[in-house]
């Protein structure tokens, strides 16, 4: 075994816990022997399936708080209680959705492919849970640092359109097949600035392991990369079609989207996914542009991470909370006339940047980060200008239209609004 | 050395089958809650039709999309190529910039220009409209 495995923590306590005999555990003084010599394999299957029961148990246990928390904090912020009737403060809310999801009756249309109605949710929640292994945690706390962790990510979650439009078009449902093919022309415009936005990381960072990428940002990434982050930022929310991007389900246009007949489990399973998705992007947000699990020494790097993570979700809270949702055509020439140009405008900068200070310390990545907050201005005002609307003159108004009395008399006091507080 | 590279792949392949696992599992869960009848399955004709807003359905199904997908599409391909073609050169970039200087900068750049370009030609042909006026 080699002592690149054993850095990872996680995975070093248990399979030295199982295998403390074998050369590379004893020189790190482990002397606990479950198994016996010649049976290192099996201690390295059974870590690595208990390590990634941890994780995704992990991430699907953060779901459930995460639920509650965005409901909470989407009713104060909308000026109403937010769940409040499950345990204390409503805290169960998420467990009592998770049982009723269980209990309802499953229907599947007549004019559904069965087959493929049932593996849509399937491949919608499998990228999301794999993106998971490739995220460090901590310091020493991941499943696998792949040395191709980025392209790994992109590559899987490009899965999502593939799911979506699965899902509306095994539904046969009309207004199922509306939303996913407008989200998936959606899903793929945003595909490409978000990997764009990635490159400048790569470059200064020079390796494609999100474990690497985070050993590099002496200073954290958002002070050099503004450009990347907000790009990615924006991309982000549109490939988990969060509320400014959710085309894929928007209620008072196609009443749930492809969701429509989803019922059951399968839809419990369709919210678990874009719950998860929603946490896992911020973390890649942390990992790529944050520091990651970088942070002050008496604090764990765990928690670090974890800190970050809740920030940037509060963030994208307060972005979904905040506005209304994009018109099709406003979504996708936000993705194609402004992120793809702020994208190149980007690598052009960090390109010419490394090539002036190919081998950056502190002071060079200070120097650049303030011309890229420069840039960041200059470019968002420009791209913003480019694509305003036009001025709108209001048409002049009919003058053949016959007009009407208008109603001046007062309402009987009944009827009038007394007003009155909403809580 | 070698081993270890194929062991990281043998724990992502089996992290990945556990990620599929999981959805799986919870519907078998569901399935096992209709077999020991604590999820109702009284199914109906009306129950089983697709849902248009509480009307019986009577539009059909539609065939045929807007031609304005298709073009998003061939962008999207075009484009997810060209990125594909900067990760590589971006990893390397810090290394080629200290060897050969300004050269790994232009050696890009010629490529990025022509990108550029025609990024511009699609735009203004109208590529990246949602909606083109009739009246050009």
């Amino acid at each position: 075994m080699n002592p690149a495995f054993l850095d990872n923590s996680l995975f070093r306590n248990i399979y030295c816990y199982l295998a403390g005999s074998s050369d590379s555990c004893a020189e790190r003084g482990y002397d606990t022997t479950l198994l016996p010599a010649g049976f290192e394999w099996l201690a390295f299957a059974i870590t690595a399936f208990l390590i990634i029961n941890i994780v995704i148990n992990a991430g699907l246990g953060a779901v459930v708080v995460y639920i509650w928390g965005e409901r909470r904090i989407l009713g104060r912020i909308q000026n109403r209680t937010g769940p409040n009737r499950w345990g204390p403060f409503g805290s169960l809310t998420s467990v009592a959705d998770a049982i009723k999801t269980l209990f309802k009756e499953d229907i599947v249309p007549d004019e559904a492919d069965r087959w493929l109605f049932n593996l849509a949710p399937i491949l919608m929640v499998f990228p999301v849970l794999s993106v998971l292994a490739v995220i460090p945690f901590g310091v020493g706390t991941f499943v696998v640092d792949l040395n191709i962790g980025i392209l790994f990510v992109i590559a899987i979650t490009s899965m999502s359109g593939i799911s979506v439009v699965l899902a509306s078009w095994a539904s046969g449902n009309r207004i199922a097949i509306f939303a996913g093919m407008r989200s998936v022309a959606m899903l793929i415009s945003y595909e490409i600035p978000m990997a764009l936005s990635l490159i400048g990381v790569l470059m200064l960072a020079g390796s494609m392991s999100l474990g690497k990428i985070v050993d590099a940002q002496d200073i954290p990434f958002i002070l050099v990369q503004p450009l990347g982050l907000f790009v990615f930022l924006i991309a982000a929310q549109a490939e988990t079609s969060r509320t400014p991007f959710d085309l894929i389900e928007a209620e008072s246009e196609l009443a749930a989207g492809y969701l429509n007949d989803y019922s059951s489990m399968k839809f419990g399973i369709f919210f678990l996914a874009e719950f998860l998705a929603t946490i896992v992007a911020s973390m890649l947000i942390v990992t790529l542009f944050l520091g990651g699990w970088r942070g002050w020494d008496p604090i764990p790097s765990q928690i670090w991470f974890a800190g970050k993570t809740v920030l940037v979700l509060l963030f994208i809270m307060w972005m979904r909370f905040s506005w209304p949702r994009l018109r099709v055509d406003q979504i996708l020439s936000l993705a194609w006339k402004g992120l793809f140009e702020l994208t190149l405008i980007n690598i052009f900068v960090t390109a010419i940047l490394i090539a002036i200070w190919p081998d950056p310390g502190i002071t060079e990545l200070l120097i650049m980060s303030a011309i890229n907050w420069v840039v960041f201005f200059i470019s968002i005002w420009l791209v913003s200008k480019l694509l305003r609307p036009g001025d709108y003159t209001a048409p002049a108004p009919r003058t053949d239209r016959p007009t009407y009395p208008v109603a001046t008399d007062e309402l009987p006091d009944e009827v009038a609004y007394t007003g009155g507080t909403t809580r | 050395m070698l081993e270890d590279y194929f062991r990281q792949y043998g724990i992502l392949v089996m992290f990945l089958m556990v990620a599929i696992g999981v959805p799986i599992g919870m519907l078998l869960l569901s399935y096992a809650a209709e077999f020991i009848r604590v999820r109702p399955a009284q199914t109906s004709k009306v129950k089983r039709t697709s849902y248009e807003s509480g009307l019986r359905p009577f539009s059909p199904k539609p065939r045929l999309f807007n031609i304005r997908y298709y073009y998003y599409a061939i962008l999207f391909v075009v484009f997810d190529v060209e990125t594909v073609l900067l990760f590589p050169w971006a990893i390397k970039y810090g290394v080629l910039s200290k060897e050969f200087g300004l050269i790994a900068f232009f050696a890009v750049l010629v490529f990025l220009v022509v990108v550029t370009l025609g990024y511009l030609y699609a735009w203004r042909k109208g590529a990246l409209e949602w909606t083109r006026s009739t009246d050009n």
